[in-house]
């Protein structure tokens, strides 16, 4: 998990505060913690909304406004959602919030980019994929400069890496 | 759960290279299936997914993955186990301590030697972990790349092409790597040169915690170093830069315990044999007492100032002095007064035992 506060380090102190009954959970990292005084158990005035204010995007007021009603269309969650909660919600949300976490991964990770392992298998389909969407613009092309000769060849190939991902 | 996962697991028990000093090393992939909500967002039914799809894998491919890779992987359900057994895989550092409190649908798959074990729906679908003794990062890569192989030839996982594995915590994402050695480091403590070198060690990218310490504090001077950086650096790299680091903190601590030898010899004898002392006589001891005085027996032993005790003593001793290795043990509830009494039992046992 995530600190609420600076969104980069691993949240290592949790606080769990009921004041009238009304439950509040807060996850920050240590450096956090004792910056905000959250470590100190005297002076312990704090709200949500202040710490959360300036986490991903110190400056820009009327731009967090926008962000509030971007929502996962998969799984539902909402970008305030996340940046409380520090945990994407599915799979999809990397692809809705993307503008944000490529900033993110930077602050995070120094990149935004990854470089490792690619699934073995669906790395295949994925460079089959890229492959036919490359022969389908030959294709057009082809046909464009009518080769019809050369985009029934291509055409044919086409069904081939096609068949090949299904019967993946 | 099977009596067997009582055991000792082979990263604790086993031997490995650097084992003086590198207790083990430490593998962990983070996966997620494609679509599916990460844990946290998925209802039951969605969980149930998860480990239906996770159990079809086992019973398809089990054995047959390939022929250098028998896995014989056993799925456990989480939510059948009693308190005891979770614990006791927590101990061993099988599972998580959430994914041993919580209550959603969850699983683990462990094989015999438990050096692969498998969360299902802990933080992230499947979290694969590969525990070695010493230091064998590199070794246990190459495992865990095969189990999750081993998965994605069923399963499809969350993955992007520019993002990598994409993760439920974002610190997560990319290679979804997370590697990490536990390190007996006596001798830099003595020396009071720890907070230096962690504090080097932090500025290159790695996190340090202390291990085993009751609270936030650390004990028996054990301490595991792991990446923090997931995305943008290949899993080799990550492994190597750890690796590389490894070796810098093993030459460090090697020069602090000759220095000492040299130059507070005396100093270090009566440390090393006062510990001996207390734990073959003492009657009662806790936790952390029992891991500091175990510490500097086994830097006793290492230094061949001991040599009648075995090297694996504090790895092992470390799991079975912990509060539900000691209940499984003598097989009763014991009040934590009377666990102190138990602890010193079972550690004079261990140590009679090899002196025979």
């Amino acid at each position: 998990m995530l600190c609420q506060r600076c969104g980069e380090k691993e949240a290592t102190v949790h606080l769990k505060k009921i004041i009238n009954n009304e439950k509040n959970e807060i996850y920050l990292c240590e450096e956090c913690a004792r910056e905000t005084g959250h470590l100190d158990l005297k002076n312990n005035p704090f709200s949500i909304q202040n710490l959360l204010a300036d986490i991903f995007n110190p400056n820009v007021e009327s731009v967090s406004s926008n962000r509030k009603n971007l929502k996962c269309d998969n799984c539902g969650m909402s970008y305030h959602q996340f940046k409380e909660e520090g945990l994407f919600g599915c799979s999809e949300c990397y692809d809705q919030f993307s503008e944000q976490i490529d900033r993110l991964a930077k602050r995070i990770h120094g990149s935004d980019n990854h470089i490792g392992k690619v699934p073995k298998r669906r790395g295949n389909k994925l460079r089959t994929e890229k492959k036919i969407n490359y022969l389908k613009t030959e294709m057009e092309k082809a046909i464009e400069k009518e080769d019809f000769e050369k985009a029934a060849e291509l055409r044919d190939k086409i069904h081939e890496l096609e068949d090949e991902v299904r019967g993946d | 759960m099977n009596k067997k996962n009582y055991n000792l697991s082979k990263w604790i028990t086993g031997k490995g290279p650097k084992s003086d000093i590198v207790i083990s090393s430490r593998i962990r992939l983070a996966r997620n299936i494609e679509k599916i909500p990460f844990t946290h967002q998925s209802n039951s039914k969605q969980l149930e997914e998860v480990i239906k799809k996770v159990n079809n894998t086992l019973a398809k491919n089990n054995n047959k993955f390939s022929k250098d890779n028998e896995f014989n992987l056993e799925y456990i359900d989480m939510n059948k186990l009693s308190k005891i057994e979770k614990n006791i895989l927590v101990e061993k550092h099988l599972i998580s301590p959430p994914h041993a409190k919580s209550e959603h649908k969850r699983g683990l798959i462990i094989n015999e030697d438990q050096d692969i074990s498998i969360m299902v729906n802990e933080e992230d679908h499947l979290r694969i972990q590969i525990l070695k003794p010493g230091l064998q990062l590199n070794e246990c890569w190459k495992r865990a790349d095969t189990v999750d192989d081993f998965f994605e030839n069923e399963i499809d996982f969350a993955f992007s092409k520019k993002w990598g594995y994409l993760s439920s915590c974002p610190t997560n994402m990319g290679t979804g790597l997370r590697s990490s050695i536990m390190v007996h480091l006596p001798a830099l403590n003595i020396t009071n040169n720890i907070e230096k070198m962690l504090g080097a060690v932090s500025q290159l990218g790695l996190a340090v915690r202390g291990l085993y310490g009751e609270g936030s504090e650390s004990a028996g001077n054990v301490y595991q170093i792991s990446n923090q950086i997931t995305l943008g650096q290949t899993e080799k790299d990550i492994i190597n830069n750890l690796e590389s680091v490894t070796m810098q903190i093993l030459e460090q601590e090697n020069r602090a315990r000759k220095r000492l030898l040299e130059e507070n010899e005396d100093f270090i004898l009566d440390k090393i044999k006062r510990a001996y002392g207390t734990l073959k006589y003492a009657h009662m001891i806790n936790n952390n007492e029992a891991l500091e005085l175990l510490s500097y027996l086994k830097l006793g032993i290492d230094l061949e100032i001991i040599d009648n005790i075995e090297a694996d003593l504090l790895s092992k001793l470390m799991i079975l002095i912990r509060p539900y290795h000691l209940k499984n043990f003598f097989d009763e509830e014991i009040s934590s007064d009377y666990q102190a009494v138990k602890r010193a039992l079972l550690i004079q046992n261990y140590i009679n035992k090899k002196e025979e």
